[in-house]
Order: C-alpha cells, then sequence, then structure tokens
C-alpha cells in the first residue's frame, strides 16, 4: 500500500492522499493557472518543490533563514479585539493596545488600523474620529502603521447608498442602466476613497491600504485607481498599497476602461501593471480559493500566478493570505500546517515581495 | 488571529525584532522589491543580508542607532522619536515624523 499524506482541502477538511494524488493536484492546479491566465506553468522542479513542501512530515514549515519577506496585513489587529464575524479572538483591548501587541509581542513588519466595517464609506461621517485615533497611535507605533479598509462599491447600491441597484437592474435586462448606476456608483466611491485618505495625510498618514479593490467589480477597480492617481498627485509621499479582490476583474460593468484598458477580465499579473500604472507603491494579490480542491491544487495555482505577477511589475507584490485566499482555506480558524505550507511556498517558489 | 501570527512565523522578517520595519519602509517609500529593498538596509547598517533577520545582531543596532527595540527599555527611543532616527538613517520620508518635526519651533 503506498504511502498516504495528510493535506487539506479548500474548506480546511484534513484529507490523506497518496504522492501521485498530490503530485497530480499541483500538475492540475498551475495547469488551470496557465490556461485561464496565459501564463507560463511552474516548471518540473518547481512542482517537486511543492510536494515537498506539502508532503513535509512536520506539523508547520518555514522559509530558509534569508528568505524572510515583510508581511503587511488587513486589519489583523482588530482580530484582537472583535468577535467572530472578523475572525477576532474577544480580547478587551483598545485599538491602541491592539496595535502596539501585533507590533511588540508578535513581531509583526507592519501594524494597522481600520474601520470595524473595513469599508471606506462608513469612515465619511466619523472621520475626526479616525484621525484622531490615527495620530494618537501613530505617536506610538514604530513598524509602518497602515490605515485600510475596502473600497466596497456595493455600500452605494440602494438601499444602503444612492444609486440604482445593479444587481437588481442587471436580471432585468436593463444592462446600460445597470452600467450608468456603476459609473455613478464609482465617482461617489474615488470621492469618498480621496476624501477619507486626505484627511489621514493630514494627520500623517503612514501608508494606506485599498484593500479588496474589485470586490464589486470592474467599476469598483476603476474608482481605486483613480483615487490611488488622484492621490498621488497630490500627495506624491503618500505610500499606497492597493489589493484586488480575485484572481481576475470581474465584469459587472463590462466595458469600463483606465489608461485605454479594459478592467473586466483582467488577471493578476494584469492588474499589477494598472495598479502600477496608476501611482501604487505595493500590490496585494489575490486568488481564491476552490473549496471542493485541495490545498495543493489551490496552492499550485496561486503560486503560477503568483510568479507571472511579481515578474509583470517594477513595484513590490504582496500575496494575499487570509481565509480562502491564495491557497489557504476558506474557514474561519485556518489549520496552521496549510497555512505555513503556503507561506512558504508562495515565497520560495512564487517570489513573493511580501505576504 | 492564529493565521496571522502562523505566517509571521513562517515568512515574516520580524518587524522591530530584527530589521522587518526597516524593509518595509523601502518596499513603501521607494517602491522597492524585496531583494533590492534588503540590500539597500543591510547597506545603510553595515551588515550582512543574512543578520538583517538575526535577532542577535540587529538588537544592538537597534539599540545603538535609537531605532526602538522589541523589549521596552526605559529611557530609550520609540514611537515617533524611533521613527525619527530610522528616517534619517534610511534616507527616507516617514509622513508621521515629518509631521512631528514640524510640530517643534
Amino acid at each position: 500500500m503506498s504511502e498516504k499524506f495528510l493535506t487539506r482541502m479548500g474548506d480546511g477538511e484534513r484529507v490523506r492522499m497518496d504522492a501521485d494524488e498530490i503530485r497530480n493536484d499541483i500538475r492540475e492546479g498551475t495547469a488551470d493557472a496557465a490556461k485561464r491566465g496565459g501564463i507560463p506553468e511552474l516548471t518540473k522542479k518547481e512542482q517537486e518543490r511543492m510536494f515537498e513542501i506539502i508532503t513535509d512530515p512536520s506539523r508547520i514549515v518555514s522559509v530558509k533563514p534569508g528568505e524572510e519577506v515583510i508581511v503587511t496585513d488587513d486589519g489583523h489587529t482588530m482580530s484582537f479585539y472583535s468577535g467572530q464575524d472578523g475572525g477576532g479572538v474577544g480580547t478587551p483591548l483598545s485599538r491602541m493596545q491592539a496595535v502596539l501587541t501585533y507590533e511588540r509581542a508578535c513581531g509583526a513588519d507592519t501594524t494597522s488600523m481600520g474601520h470595524s466595517d473595513y469599508s471606506y464609506k462608513p469612515v465619511k461621517p466619523i472621520i475626526n474620529f479616525e484621525a484622531n485615533d490615527y495620530y494618537n497611535i501613530s505617536m506610538s507605533t514604530t513598524a509602518p502603521f497602515f490605515y485600510g479598509a475596502q473600497p466596497n462599491m456595493g455600500l452605494y447600491f440602494q438601499p444602503d447608498g444612492p444609486c440604482p441597484n445593479a444587481a437588481e437592474l442587471l436580471p432585468l435586462g436593463k444592462i446600460d442602466e445597470a452600467r450608468k448606476t456603476q459609473e455613478d456608483a464609482a465617482e461617489h466611491l474615488t470621492k469618498d476613497l480621496v476624501f477619507v485618505a486626505r484627511k489621514l495625510a493630514d494627520v500623517g498618514l503612514e501608508g494606506l491600504n485599498f484593500d479588496t479593490s474589485g470586490s464589486a467589480g470592474d467599476a469598483d477597480f476603476l474608482a481605486a485607481l483613480r483615487a490611488v492617481e488622484q492621490l498621488k498627485a497630490a500627495i506624491p509621499d503618500l505610500p499606497i498599497l492597493m489589493g484586488g479582490a480575485g484572481e481576475f476583474i470581474i465584469g459587472m460593468h463590462g466595458e469600463v476602461t483606465y489608461k485605454g484598458k479594459r478592467l473586466a477580465g483582467m488577471y493578476t499579473h494584469d492588474q499589477a501593471r494598472i495598479v502600477e500604472e496608476a501611482g501604487a507603491d505595493i500590490f496585494g494579490m489575490a486568488v481564491n480559493t476552490v473549496t471542493n480542491k485541495s490545498v495543493q491544487w489551490n496552492l499550485s495555482r496561486a503560486t503560477t500566478f503568483l510568479k507571472a505577477t511579481t515578474r509583470s511589475c517594477s513595484i513590490p507584490v504582496h500575496a494575499n493570505v487570509g481565509m480562502g485566499v491564495c491557497g489557504i482555506p476558506m474557514m474561519e480558524q485556518p489549520p496552521i500546517d496549510s497555512v505555513t505550507r503556503v507561506s512558504k511556498t508562495l515565497v520560495e517558489i512564487g517570489s513573493a515581495d511580501g505576504l | 488571529m492564529g493565521m496571522s501570527i502562523a505566517h509571521i512565523l513562517a515568512s515574516c522578517m520580524g518587524g522591530i525584532r530584527t530589521s522587518g520595519d526597516l524593509v518595509a519602509w523601502m518596499q513603501m517609500t521607494r517602491k522597492m522589491k524585496i531583494k533590492e529593498a534588503k540590500a539597500y538596509v543591510a547597506e545603510k547598517l553595515e551588515i550582512d543580508l543574512l543578520d538583517l533577520t538575526n535577532e542577535e545582531v540587529m538588537r544592538e543596532i537597534r539599540e545603538d542607532l535609537g531605532f526602538g527595540n522589541v523589549t521596552s527599555i526605559a529611557g530609550s527611543p520609540k514611537g515617533i522619536r524611533a521613527k525619527k532616527n530610522i528616517s534619517d538613517k534610511l534616507g527616507i520620508k516617514i509622513r508621521s515624523v515629518e509631521l512631528f518635526k514640524s510640530q517643534f519651533n
């Protein structure tokens, strides 16, 4: 009987697979990414290296000394004091206590804060409160301190926002109306992103994170690109990290362009180029985890996209490695055996500049 | 939270335990890829690349240069004062530090 190795599915379920099954998943994962993105597959050597990492008998693995990278975050400090909805552990810490604990007890490379909703729109009416907290905390932190949230254009549609709801218009066949309302929502969003960022910049903002840009589709991504461009023109020394929402930009509109390039359907290597063109300093790459495929299938796919993405642009690329992204299982409590294998593989084979 | 800590242990440079914050500043302020950012910081600190994540070396450097240490040392620079020293040594502009400096006559 062939030896079975412990691994997991994309939903976190622990499974045992033999060497052939694992190698086959790695081969199929990279082939899937290559076909979709029109990018090279991982080499046989890289696939074999990934097999070694996946089947390492240790419970957790890590990169070799000297190969460490920068780990940024998307509101991890909020996880100290938030609850289940935010993946939080519910310890009674203030924002400042959480940030300093993350910096000093955990040894994080960068820290951050954001609104509990983790969207920019709700920040607008309370911007002075956020600016005050940001300023106070930034006086105490030593590591780079970001303000982060998602553009989240969905909040600009009725009943939550002013624009007719594109998701209601599309099923009615009202394509032109659906496109127009997304264009309007994108304009509102850009204005709010710039408004919030400029207010924070006035109190010494060290870094801004537009996290999960494009979650509501191509117009959402466009709004974030325009905000980056406007902010960089007004405040050139403001570092901006702009992250994507998936391996390709969903064409909810389908026709919006940025600098003459259609955004819908753009894969990560093209997303990175356009983000660089807008002026951002770091690109955050996201590849969604398929829950009924194994971790190695998902990881092989994500690594293939990452390798092509890091080579496509001059700015640093950080692979997003939260729940259900870039090979991390889609569950509230991702198992650390999978998390560390994803971490090591993306750095050593995908050439990530950061996570 | 455990997921974040697992990434930190598996791949992270170690923040203010070592030189992770310094390398991160270079990515943020100069758009440097990881190898370029590490080389820049190592040259400024006059150390080998491998020592960027060596606590034994970096702890002393941070204390000597007033970069702030992960353990709290009474009387030594931390927070914004440490960031001012980092900004000066790396030759970069840190926006919070610029605001801080503008508040003195």
